[in-house]
């Protein structure tokens, strides 16, 4: 038990690397706010775009969404900041962290607002366009409020998933909890670093997962 | 627009690179059957355990749940890889993946088989019960069936990202897909190994992503 908690919880290592892991921690809290907000508006943006049905612009958001959906962000991640500088363009680490997870959000933020707006009653459009109010303000107050509601428990699921991807950046170089762990790690010869940062991203996350069981529950599940 | 078509899409070094990315795609798809099949065996005792009656099980599981919910994945991998050796358990980088993936995939899938479960309406069960079917019967015969049938979707739209997720196990050098690519690029200097590997992941993820998009129901209002 001992050895565990000198390997797990050694309160030397604890104390030594403490500020690193918190300054990963404002990062990883900063990268994941700008992914959320950038890819949530994006994604509703190009929902209300595809809601107009203009069969070009259509044809390239369903594109989008679908490969963003498909492509793993780390293969991404990895093709920007390793292929670009070829040809000529150099994007630090963290912009290109928040660039390719803020477009997967975007991508999946899209199919479930497009979701939302394709739930609401056709003859919520309808009635509204009937009472002369015409397809933008049907649009953004008849339909919007209702879709928004309806997306909120898979979004919210959708951001914890992405925004604890922030962890990728680690991979390039970015200084967040888990890459300031990991350096610390190898310079400590020691696991409580690990133990940090998996505690850090739960202090982060956790509230996170909380929030969306509980708008899953407030918005119950029904088939 | 001739530098963009020698570092993205260079055929010579594409051919020089697709045995390599061939057998990183063929550790990629036996990666992608141990974690997608222990997932969902896993994610189907964590689901019914945390709909249990009993509280010792019911709570565990919900906080089992939470916990893998919250922790990325990566950190996760990295602390199974580079974490437990320092307590003596050295793992080879294929099984760190499979556990390391289990975890985080069994509170994923145990989401939605949790869903699916309670979609099934109770009387269900009482009637099975009634009609002298024993509780493991009723479940095997009569709620699973119907429970994994409402969530079809979701489970195939978890699997995707089961799937995507197994790039992740480049980081610890497990020689899959990503990790062959990102090698051949590094030799290279050209990034369209990783472009021949984003296309391979696309080609094989596409037409799920479709499926899911198709048989998308409507949001509970």
């Amino acid at each position: 038990m001992d050895r565990f908690l000198a390997t797990f919880f050694n309160p030397i290592t604890i104390a030594t690397y403490t500020p690193a892991v918190l300054e990963g921690m404002k990062i990883t809290i900063i990268l994941a706010v700008a992914v959320t907000l950038a890819g949530t508006l994006l994604g509703l943006a190009l929902a209300m775009l595809r809601t107009f049905g203009i069969r070009p612009i259509n044809f390239f958001i369903i594109a989008f969404a679908d490969i963003g959906r498909a492509l793993p962000p780390l293969v991404i991640i990895l093709l920007v900041y390793f292929g670009l500088p070829g040809i000529g363009i150099r994007l630090s680490g963290p912009m290109v962290v928040f660039i390719v997870l803020a477009l997967t959000l975007a991508a999946f933020a899209e199919e479930v607002f497009w979701a939302g707006f394709t739930s609401v009653g056709k003859g919520q459009w309808e009635a509204g366009i009937a009472t002369g109010l015409g397809f933008p303000v049907t649009l953004s107050s008849i339909v919007l409020p209702q879709a928004i509601r309806l997306a909120i428990p898979p979004l919210m699921n959708r951001i914890l998933a992405i925004s604890k991807m922030t962890a990728l950046g680690s991979v390039v170089g970015v200084q967040e909890i888990l890459g300031a762990a990991s350096a610390a790690q190898s310079l400590s010869g020691s696991a409580t670093p690990l133990t940090m940062a998996a505690l850090a991203y739960l202090a982060i996350f956790l509230p996170v997962a909380l929030l969306a069981r509980l708008a899953e529950r407030r918005f119950a599940w029904k088939i | 627009m001739d530098a963009f078509l020698q570092q993205f899409f260079n055929i010579d070094i594409l051919m020089e690179a697709m045995p390599l990315l061939m057998r990183g795609l063929w550790i990629t798809a036996q990666l992608c059957v141990a974690v997608v099949g222990l997932g969902l065996v896993g994610g189907l005792f964590v689901a019914l355990a945390s709909i249990s009656q009993r509280r010792w099980l019911k709570y565990p599981a919900i906080i089992y749940v939470d916990i893998f919910r919250a922790l990325p994945p990566l950190v996760l991998l990295v602390f199974v890889y580079s974490g437990l050796p320092f307590a003596g358990l050295n793992l080879t980088p294929f099984a760190a993946v499979v556990v390391a993936f289990l975890l985080n995939n069994s509170s994923y899938y145990g989401e939605v088989y949790r869903a699916g479960l309670q979609s099934v309406p109770n009387g269900q069960r009482e009637a099975a019960r009634a009609s002298g079917l024993s509780e493991t019967q009723t479940l095997i015969h009569v709620i699973l069936p119907q429970a994994i049938r409402n969530v079809l979707p979701d489970l195939l739209s978890n699997t995707i990202e089961v799937v995507k997720l197994t790039s992740l196990a480049s980081v610890v050098s497990l020689a899959e897909l990503l990790y062959t690519a990102n090698m051949a690029r590094s030799i290279t200097y050209n990034a369209t190994p990783l472009v021949a590997a984003a296309l391979i992941y696309l080609a094989l993820l596409w037409p799920l992503v479709r499926l899911v998009s198709r048989y998308q129901r409507p949001l509970a209002i």
